[in-house]
């Protein structure tokens, strides 16, 4: 690119800051980067697992066997975390029930099935072609119906990260697309720049910041010369191109290219006043927006040798990977691996029945030549390589080490979870050591203790307050009683004080004598005793007739 | 007269710092017996009484007036370990008496054969259990420790202790288990060889 067309464009091809460590693994973008995107046919079923985020899952709204349309919700919003999911084409609900996910472990979760029909029938499609006069909380309300997650990586819900309520250096658009053979964001932004453009400016009303850093590497000549072409001479907008380094798309490792600062430990990048949001996402809330699109589908890189049919395509959302596979002439070798996300981050698909989610962005196939499977993990040499690729500046020999012993304190000591996961010390590594599974192992076991802990806490308060609620019984029990038996030797003593009266109108009666007896210990049986006397006092009285009917009275 | 008038200065000190402790004393008093919060916050809080007290808090007591450590099956090898440092003692193994360290479970009620009894109600510590009388009862299976005390009282045996299920979130990263995740489930699926 000549420099006059870099003024023209408003485009630095300098960065300011830059991030320590970084490998320079293959790129082998090619081919899937210069083929268009495709559209695949239909597959038989679609596997929308209910939960696709970070935070808990919404509340089913269909039931099996009912027609749902295309965009039609199948799950509630639910808390401030859930996000909707909404059906992907017009069908029938085959089943909810556990399916594998996209995940490496395998495990089930519960999933919506629908048989497409073939119709692919749009339901109601509220457009907001302009949006100017809405509310930022009506759009924010929007995105988070439209079921938008951030589409780079984690996949957390972006109205959430939109609604935080700071104000902006710089709005940060992630185009960068680090990992070698992804190109999904780079054939995105190559064939609809005009619609990222569109999108960058609804997040750009919704945050009110005037700045905009669009970062794309200097391997993807194509979608610069479009996005600079679609920026046109919008001030506002400043195209970045940063050097080819991986992983220079890592949120905090971006931030530090561009701005020369670093985001401090545990803290998020709208701490130091700046939000990132990916090139894809920024694509989904434009059609969310202005064409009431849900989110359905997405880019998905399609490569590895062992497929014929390298390139992208436009994955509707819980697509088996099997279908992509027979969609792109899959012929697998012996001991074939599935690769979900890149040669780096990703993790070996154990079953190809999962499901593209929200955040799949690139199913990877590779030979055994071209990606030859890790060798046998040999001791390590200190050699510190890994130390010098880390992007975060931690000691990965160390953090092994003590993952290794198992000793979580020191673990977190040394910022185990600063680390993003990126692989860079593992592609370096001599001695081939699975670093970041032991990391990943490591900070699940952290997260499990935690969890533990916080469970264990509340088992404690429970049965605190059940003590309490028991001792409490008791005494309420105990007061009772000892209340029931005042009242009883209450009513005795007046009974007895009656029988006395009528016995001293008749003096020299047997019953008198058992007036002066003193009570009985336990007052219930002093009260049958004392009614016991007070029906024989009756039956003294009966010989005089007139008194009789007042010993009756007392007998009841 | 020197010696008086030393006599009288570490009189006069040990009336200042007689004050300050005195007054200290009541000033910082501590309600209960730290060591005891301590201990009880290292102990699982299953509070299933496998450990012959009824309860994790007795236990913790009992520890600190000098009880083993190694009494508490649900907390295994890693609770006596952290009790250990904690009280400055050599860690041994668990006791067998008390029982075998285990996989974590949650107690479930097969429902429809649960006559409604309130039994298992009275029977559980953390108040895990909901229903009442002559009406069918349930675990609420986020508040169960897995105790096993239900179990017992039941007069229809209709609670299982069952494992409980790995989830994506809590998964470990434990490969060696992914085929058995994959078995597990009762579809038909394609694995990749």
């Amino acid at each position: 690119m000549s420099d006059v067309q870099a003024n023209k464009h408003n485009f630095s091809a300098k960065v300011i800051g830059h991030f320590p460590g970084g490998v320079h693994p293959p790129e082998r973008k090619q081919p899937a980067s210069s083929q268009p995107i495709r559209k695949l046919k239909l597959p038989q079923e679609l596997i929308l697992p209910v939960r696709q985020h970070i935070g808990p899952s919404g509340k089913v709204l269909v039931k099996v066997g009912e027609r749902v349309d295309k965009g039609q919700r199948l799950t509630e919003a639910g808390l401030s975390q859930g996000l909707p999911l909404h059906a992907p084409t017009s069908g029938t609900i085959a089943a909810i029930e556990e399916r594998p996910t996209a995940h490496a472990s395998g495990l089930p979760e519960q999933a919506i099935v629908i048989h497409p029909d073939g119709e692919d029938r749009w339901g109601n499609k509220h457009a907001l072609p302009d949006y100017h006069d809405v509310e930022i909380s009506r759009l924010l309300e929007l995105i988070q119906e439209a079921g938008i997650a951030g589409l780079g990586g984690a996949g957390f819900p972006t109205a959430q990260k939109l609604a935080q309520q700071k104000p902006l250096k710089h709005l940060i658009i992630n185009g960068v697309e680090c990992e070698p053979y992804i190109a999904a964001d780079d054939r995105l932004m190559q064939e609809h720049a005009d619609d990222i453009i569109a999108g960058i400016r609804i997040l750009q009303y919704i945050t009110r910041c005037d700045s905009v850093l669009l970062a794309i590497e200097d391997n993807k000549p194509e979608a610069i010369k479009a996005m600079a072409e679609a920026i046109d001479d919008n001030p506002q907008i400043q195209l970045k191109v940063v050097p080819t380094k991986y992983p220079s798309g890592g949120e905090k490792q971006l931030i530090e290219l561009l701005t020369g600062h670093q985001v401090p430990s545990g803290k998020l990048p709208m701490d130091i006043g700046l939000l990132m949001q990916n090139v894809g996402t920024a694509y989904a809330v434009k059609r969310a927006i202005i064409h009431g699109e849900p989110l359905l589908e997405r880019v998905v890189t399609l490569t590895g040798e062992s497929l014929k049919q390298r390139g992208n395509v436009w994955a509707l959302l819980g697509t088996p990977i099997q279908h992509l596979l027979d969609e792109s002439g899959f012929t697998p070798e012996k001991k074939q691996r599935i690769i979900m996300g890149g040669p780096m981050m990703g993790f070996t698909l154990p079953i190809t029945e999962v499901p593209v989610i929200k955040t799949t962005n690139c199913v990877l196939a590779p030979t055994e030549k071209e990606l030859p499977s890790p060798g046998p993990e040999l001791a390590c040499i200190r050699c510190g390589a890994c130390a010098d690729a880390c992007p975060a500046t931690l000691q990965p020999q160390q953090l092994q080490w003590l993952a290794k012993a198992k000793d979580y304190e020191s673990l977190e000591k040394h910022n185990l979870f600063d680390c993003i996961e990126c692989g860079a010390c593992a592609y370096v590594c001599p001695s081939e050591i699975p670093l970041v599974h032991y990391y990943r192992k490591a900070k699940a076991e952290v997260r499990n203790i935690a969890r533990e802990k916080a469970k264990a806490e509340q088992a404690r308060k429970r049965f605190e307050a059940r003590q309490e609620r028991l001792e409490r019984e008791k005494e309420e029990r105990l007061e009772r009683h000892r209340k029931a038996a005042e009242e009883r030797k209450k009513m005795q003593q007046e009974m007895q004080q009656e029988a006395q009266q009528k016995n001293s109108d008749e003096p020299g009666s047997k019953a008198e004598e058992g007036t002066e007896k003193p009570a009985g210990k336990s007052a219930a049986v002093a009260a049958a005793i004392a009614r016991a006397k007070a029906k024989k006092a009756a039956q003294a009285a009966k010989e005089s007739p007139e008194e009789s009917n007042s010993a009756k009275g007392n007998e009841s | 007269m020197s010696l008086f008038g030393a006599v009288i200065a570490l009189g006069i000190l040990a009336l200042i710092f007689g004050v300050i402790l005195g007054f200290a004393a009541v000033k910082f008093r501590v309600e209960s017996d730290p060591i005891v919060d301590q201990i009880d916050e290292i102990l699982p809080q299953t509070q299933c009484g496998q450990c012959g007290y009824p309860g994790c808090r007795p236990y913790a007591q009992a520890i600190a007036d000098g009880d083993d450590i190694n009494k508490c099956p649900p907390g295994g090898e890693a609770t006596i370990k952290q009790l250990a440092d904690l009280m400055g003692v050599e860690a041994k193994p668990l006791d067998d008496a008390h029982g075998e360290e285990d996989v974590k479970k949650v107690a479930v009620i097969r429902e429809d054969e649960c006559i409604g009894c309130t039994k298992c109600i009275q029977a559980c510590p953390v108040d895990a259990i909901l229903g009442a009388a002559k009406q069918m009862h349930t675990v609420i299976e986020h508040e169960c420790t897995g105790c096993d005390l239900c179990v017992e009282p039941c007069p229809v045996d209709c609670i299982d202790m069952v494992k409980v299920k790995a989830r994506p979130e809590t998964w470990q990263w434990d490969l060696d288990t992914v085929k058995e995740n994959i078995k597990a489930n009762s579809i038909p699926v394609k694995v990749v060889e």
